[in-house]
């Protein structure tokens, strides 16, 4: 271990900035062998664990660490898992800048571990030879009992593989033809390959689980059918797909899109190998997205890699406030993309043919935190403009959507549209159903629905014990 | 570019199905196989899949998204026909772009990749009376179990089935089964009244007192439609066929204005009130991707398409 404190956080090599918005590769590469050695070896192994609190799903951050140490990434990667069942995808995707980093030691001095990165080294070692790395499981005995799973996002394959685990016999509903949730349809290939996804999918489905496509609950069958007909417990984690639009006039404009219908366009639909792929996006020369979320940076990189000239961000706060994890926002920064703070949209404006052609924007400036705690943004008096576009991507977030709560008795929601369950373990207004991931929060991260569904599986499994099969 | 055409879209998957838990045991893991292909006229084709959990669930007016192969567009295509018992459902649809021209070389035996629904809201059905029904082109097809539902529930059904040319219709009968009248329209007066479906609808509406009119077929066909009966101040109703993606309320793109809201075609309808609807917006929003779709026509793989195209129409 270092006898004094080093520093020095090892950098992750990236694609260089312009080659790398020519393409859809992964921007950031990974560390090698040495350099994870070497960041591994920085971590103080502090006794308090100041780290772990930060974590949601508390992953076991410095006795993993201490293992990459002394080279036995087998056993590293065991202590992950043991708390983290998706670490590849964590790795790549936690905003660690607040969660696990903020926390550590380090951090103080401007330096902390890189988490993030370590997790993502062993996890990508793991997949790299699965079939002789992954520590063969072996199954509970069966408990015959059938929970089924609605919705295959991150929150519904960690229910799925933990139930399974326990010995019960899980069927997922997914309503696209892919599993994955927003790790297939939202989150771009550069920043997650899909394959990576694919491969936590097959995992899932090497434990016993079931997962059917093309199944939409709420009109192919029902809550009501799939508990009456031979599951004991269902588990719900359909996420918060509804997308928000800011309501102004000329919104529905061709050339106006949700992030939503742009990302599932170019990621899920494969838009950028149009047209190998049948599924066109069009991409104008200036494109404007609207918003500072995750969302917004994925949604701006994506038109940069599709040939837009200049790509603008408006938000209506400022820099600081940007939602978006920080790594994103460096990474959109280096890749050309033009943010505009302060600026908040009015109306779009069109041409005779319906397209839209330019974006009446008011400025606006911070006042005082509003509910959220953040400056709340009050617009300027005739600060009016016009920013001239021809691609406008609205990335203001989402809200669940209303189709199974609609088509399910007693099942309490929310004003906001989120299904009301409990913080500990999930359950539902509903007996025998529980919820969990954005569906229940809003938009929130992949590591946040992923412990929802870990509680819920632990609480469907203790509900289990006290019914007969 | 490496020119591959799938014609065979071999399928292992097979099925008659009952219960919710078998149907998921049915669902298909490879494909959806299709029982049946009809070349009903030039360049439009029906297809019997076996999709026993949609079947069960089906309803007049409703649609599916059908994915081809792998590399396939999603696309929406109404529900023309199910069969609950043996499983099946049926569609019929138009080949207008590559999507839809990749999927007119599916035959018996072969599979297509993805097939979800019922989507969308079914068609309001009751005993309104004396009811119009009108159907342009491809949109006979999703037309009949409309006409039949309204049939069944006492309706005085007149149909208005309108198509360019003779070569063109396609279901005369099948309409006519469910129709108290049916009056038949060609552009060119190869067949029946030469004309457009709105001149006699505009004749029905004023010579006799019709409850509510139900269109479906090309936009500038409904959007006409609309426009015949506002001054009659009679009920229209208009099922939209806007672009879409996920057909599930996910990403808007089938966003419409009706009224003063924004709905979404795909779970707030297909259908709407034809007086409410902006069409304009609908129109403009169609024609998004020309450019692309025509891109992708002019495409080496695409043209070399066509060629095998023409081998297997009907
Ligand atoms: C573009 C984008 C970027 C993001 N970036 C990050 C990031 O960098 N870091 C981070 O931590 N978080 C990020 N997030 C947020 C994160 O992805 C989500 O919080 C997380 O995916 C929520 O998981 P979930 O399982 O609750 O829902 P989802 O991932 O939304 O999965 C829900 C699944 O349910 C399916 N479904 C919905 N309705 C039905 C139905 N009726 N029947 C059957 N299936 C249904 C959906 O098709 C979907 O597959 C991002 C989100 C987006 C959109
Ligand atoms: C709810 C719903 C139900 C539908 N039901 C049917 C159906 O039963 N049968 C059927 O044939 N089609 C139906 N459609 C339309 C069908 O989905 C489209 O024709 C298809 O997606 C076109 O795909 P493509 O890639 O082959 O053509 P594209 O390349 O996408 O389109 C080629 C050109 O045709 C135009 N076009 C697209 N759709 C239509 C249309 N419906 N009528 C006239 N021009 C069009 C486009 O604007 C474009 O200019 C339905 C659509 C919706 C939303
Ligand atoms: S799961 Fe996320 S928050 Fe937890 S340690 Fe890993 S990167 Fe950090
Ligand atoms: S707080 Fe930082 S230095 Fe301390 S154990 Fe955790 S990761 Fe290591
Ligand atoms: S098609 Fe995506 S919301 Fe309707």
């Amino acid at each position: 271990m270092a006898a004094k404190l080093d520093l020095n956080r090892v950098a992750m090599p990236k694609q260089g900035p312009l080659l790398r918005v020519l393409n859809f590769q992964e921007v950031a590469l990974g560390y090698t062998e040495e350099q994870a050695i070497a960041e591994a070896n920085r971590c103080l192994q502090c006794p308090k664990r100041p780290c772990v609190d930060g974590c949601p799903v508390e992953v076991d951050i410095p006795e993993f660490i201490k293992e990459i140490q002394e080279g036995n990434l087998a056993e590293a990667a065991k202590i992950l898992k043991a708390k983290n069942s998706l670490p590849a995808i964590c790795g790549r995707v936690c905003p660690q800048e607040t969660q696990c980093e903020v926390k550590c030691t380090l951090a103080k001095k401007g330096a902390p571990i890189a988490v993030g990165r370590l997790e993502r080294y062993i996890a990508d070692w793991e997949l790299a030879d699965i079939a002789k790395r992954r520590p063969q499981f072996i199954a509970s005995k069966p408990s015959g009992k059938r929970v089924a799973v609605v919705g295959a996002g991150p929150a519904g394959l960690t229910a799925a593989a933990d139930l399974a685990k326990l010995g019960h016999k899980v069927t997922i509903f997914e309503a696209l033809h892919v599993a994955g949730g927003v790790l297939m349809y939202g989150i771009p290939e550069f920043r997650l390959p899909k394959a990576i996804v694919q491969a936590e999918v097959d995992y899932v489905k090497s434990l016993g689980v079931e997962l059917v496509l093309n199944w939409v609950v709420g009109k192919t069958i029902t809550i009501d059918e799939l508990a009456k007909d031979s599951f004991q417990a269902v588990f719900l984690g359909t996420g918060a797909g509804l997308p928000m639009f800011l309501n102004i006039p000329g919104e529905n404009l061709s050339g106006i899109y949700s992030a939503n219908e742009f990302l599932t366009r170019v990621n899920l639909m494969k838009a950028y190998l149009f047209p190998e792929h049948l599924t066109p996006v069009n991409v104008g020369e200036r494109v404007v997205v609207i918003g500072g979320g995750n969302v917004a940076m994925d949604s701006a990189r994506c038109a940069l890699r599709l040939g837009a000239q200049e790509v603008r961000v408006v938000y209506r706060r400022s820099r600081a406030e940007l939602p978006a994890r920080l790594e994103e926002v460096e990474n959109a920064e280096e890749e050309g993309t033009i943010f505009q703070f302060l600026t908040n949209p009015k109306r779009f404006l069109g041409n005779d043919d319906g397209i839209v052609t330019g974006m009446e924007c008011v400025e606006m400036e911070l006042g005082e935190p509003d509910a959220s705690g953040r400056p709340r943004p009050i617009p300027k008096p005739n600060s009016e403009f016009i920013i001239n576009t021809d691609t406008v991507i609205v990335a203001l977030g989402t809200t669940p959507n209303p189709l199974i709560p609609a088509t399910t008795e007693g099942l309490e929601t929310t004003k906001r549209g989120t299904v009301v369950a409990d913080k500990e373990t999930g359950l539902t207004s509903r007996p025998a159903v529980w919820a969990g991931g954005d569906l229940t929060t809003g938009s929130a991260t992949v590591i946040s629905a992923m412990g929802a569904g870990k509680r819920a599986a632990a609480s469907i499994h203790t509900y289990l014990a006290t019914q007969v099969a | 570019m490496e020119i591959v055409v799938k014609q065979s879209h071999q399928c292992q998957c097979q099925s008659t199905a009952k219960g919710a838990l078998d149907l998921i045991r049915l669902a298909p893991l490879e494909g959806f196989s299709v029982l049946e292909r009809q070349d009903l006229a030039p360049k439009i084709h029906l297809l019997r899949i076996t999709a026993p959990a949609i079947a069960r669930k089906a309803k007049a007016g409703q649609f599916v998204i059908i994915r081809t192969d792998e590399t396939g567009e999603r696309i929406p295509l109404t529900i023309a026909d199910w069969n609950q018992d043996n499983g099946d459902i049926t569609v019929v649809f138009m080949e207008v772009g590559a999507s839809t021209m990749m999927m007119a070389t599916i035959g018996v035996g072969d599979c297509v990749k993805d097939v979800v629904g019922p989507l969308g809201v079914p068609s309001h059905i009751e005993n309104f009376g004396s009811v119009v029904c009108v159907a342009g082109g491809v949109g006979v097809a999703p037309m009949v179990p409309i006409a039949r539902a309204l049939k069944q529930a006492g309706n005085k059904v007149t149909s208005i089935m309108g198509a360019r040319s003779h070569n063109m219709l396609f279901w005369e009968e099948r309409l006519d089964n469910f129709s108290d009248r049916l009056i038949v329209t060609t552009d060119d007066g190869s067949y029946g009244r030469k004309g457009l479906v709105t001149e006699p609808l505009a004749e029905l509406l004023q010579n006799e007192t019709v409850d509510r009119v139900i269109a479906i077929g090309p936009s500038i066909m409904m959007k006409f439609c609309a426009k015949c009966t506002e001054p009659f101040e009679v009920k229209t109703i208009a099922s939209l066929n806007t672009i879409m993606v996920d057909g599930t309320g996910m990403c808007g793109c089938c966003r419409v204005n009706v009224g003063d809201t924004t709905k979404f075609a795909c779970v707030d309808g297909p259908e709407f009130d034809a007086h409410q609807i902006d069409w304009d917006l609908v129109l403009a929003r169609q024609r998004t991707y020309l450019e692309k779709e025509n891109q992708a026509l002019k495409d080496s793989k695409w043209r070399a398409f066509e060629k095998i195209l023409v081998n297997i129409r009907g």
